[in-house]
């Protein structure tokens, strides 16, 4: 059956498969050339001026921050493709992983515009925008994201429990940044605050499902309940750039919104008829957590899958 | 300009083909700067949409080709998309196409209440017009749209969320 993939110039037109063999040169970085059009910058046209009195790299550090957890819990769903129970989960889940990731291309953006020391250096001749070079040419303790989205997948329970707290916690951080003074943020928070609310109602209703199904659903739930509580408290951790960020008006005190996002898990708990985890908090390294850039092997692990492609075809090409 | 306009306004959406960005909503702003620069702004409708790489390319194909030398496509993030901007030829458009089009988009000021049953919508089967139609998921073959099912005819159909 595979000979059919190979078209003869009479069929080509009615082949499926054509067109995906024409012009797939750059597959990796977009199809847009310099010569005719200006790029793929996602924030071309976007107003990227530095608000009056904030510091660049403090601006930057916290875009690179949110933007972390979005892409690296935009991987771990990911994983879900073709994995989840039924189909239609499946779709759900993949498009949950699209919407971070598209959240975290313009935030790694963000960040790489607002300190441009920010983006690691690239191979001559590179095509990788700054977004990408953030993506894939860090090292695992250059990640600035919270420990919570790293941790490896466990059973649909677990990424209904996983889905449920992350995006609980980052649509109450994302309501208030709709106000931030950096217009990137604002707007990138305003539009995410649309898509966070179907993830966080997507798996509120599953919790509750699973919560009021078998004893076999209820019994998993709470074990992806107690395995991920020991980090949701991180969640809410002040670290001095994100102090310095909601400072400027240009961040949001993740302290601040901890009151906000237990009331809509309680909402969520009572019908399901849960009690919330006694699980106690994971202790850091040395005092040292994910915003720090101290990780779980976990991550190295992802990490080496995620950008094995980009660092073995250093232009995008094959 | 005006011919400018209305060259954007032709190309469609890769994946809504009977919608044009203009009746979609994403197309907010043609200008031409200049003899032969013209300037296009266009709107994502959800952070990933992976159509919008495929617009961008089509906007610039079309208006290279008919004769703009420097074509600029831009991306307005703010205010975000809404789906009550899509026009009414688009929602006919839409719904010719069995696609059932979005009712009044929510209110996102403030603090989003949680929904913890099905969201609930006046759909109805874009085949056969029935009211009687269930939620299948709330994710469905693109980021934009919802899976519904008419429980008259028994088609399963897509409806494209109000946000």
């Amino acid at each position: 059956m595979a000979d059919h993939i190979h078209t003869s110039p009479e069929d080509e037109h009615d082949s499926a498969y054509s067109g995906l063999l024409v012009n797939d040169a750059h597959w990796a970085f977009g199809t847009a050339t310099e010569s005719i059009g200006f790029g793929e910058d996602p924030l071309a046209g976007v107003d990227t001026t530095i608000p009056e009195g904030v510091d660049a790299v403090t601006l930057s550090t916290y875009a690179l921050m949110l933007g972390d957890d979005s892409l690296v819990m935009s991987h771990r769903i990911a994983e879900w493709t073709s994995n989840a129970p039924d189909l239609e989960d499946d779709i759900a889940l993949s498009n949950i992983a699209l919407d971070l990731l598209g959240q975290a291309r313009l935030l790694l953006a963000r960040a790489a515009k607002a300190d441009e020391s920010a983006v690691p250096p690239l191979p001559e001749g590179s095509p990788a925008p700054p977004e990408d070079a953030l993506a894939f040419f860090r090292e695992a303790h250059e990640f600035r994201n919270v420990r919570f989205a790293e941790v490896v997948n466990g059973d649909f329970a677990e990424a209904t429990v996983r889905v449920l707290l992350f995006s609980v916690w980052r649509l109450a951080t994302f309501e208030k940044l709709r106000e931030s003074r950096d217009h990137v943020l604002s707007a990138v928070a305003a539009k995410g605050v649309k898509e966070l609310a179907y993830h966080r109602d997507y798996a509120a209703r599953w919790f509750v499902t699973l919560a009021r199904g078998t004893d076999e659903s209820r019994t998993r739930l709470i074990t992806a309940l107690d395995s991920l509580w020991p980090l949701w408290p991180e969640l809410f951790d002040t670290h001095p750039v994100e102090a310095a960020a909601a400072e400027a008006g240009v961040g949001v005190d993740p302290a601040s919104v901890r009151e906000a996002a237990e009331a809509v898990l309680d909402q969520v708990f009572t019908a399901a008829d849960v009690e919330p985890s006694q699980a106690p908090r994971r202790s850091g390294v040395l005092g040292k957590t994910g915003r720090d850039g101290m990780h779980g092997e976990p991550l190295s692990r992802m990490l080496a899958e995620m950008q094995s492609v980009a660092r073995a075809h250093l232009r995008g090409q094959w | 300009m005006n011919r400018a306009r209305r060259i954007a306004e032709r190309v469609t959406d890769p994946e809504l083909p009977m919608l044009s960005l203009a009746d979609l909503g994403v197309l907010r702003d043609v200008e031409v700067v200049g003899s032969s620069h013209v300037v296009v702004d266009i709107t994502p409708t959800y952070s990933g949409c992976p159509a919008m790489a495929a617009m961008r390319d089509d906007l610039v194909r079309e208006l290279s080709g008919a004769g703009f030398d420097r074509v600029e496509v831009r991306v307005s993030l703010d205010p975000p998309w809404t789906t009550d901007w899509i026009t009414p030829t688009g929602r006919a458009a839409l719904a010719a196409a069995g696609i059932s089009p979005p009712g009044p988009a929510p209110s996102t000021t403030g603090p989003i209440p949680l929904t913890l049953s099905p969201t609930a919508r006046q759909v109805r089967c874009p085949q056969c017009g029935s009211p009687a139609t269930e939620l299948v998921s709330e994710f469905g073959s693109t980021a934009c749209k919802a899976q519904y099912r008419c429980c008259d005819c028994l088609e399963p159909f897509d409806h494209v969320k109000e946000i």
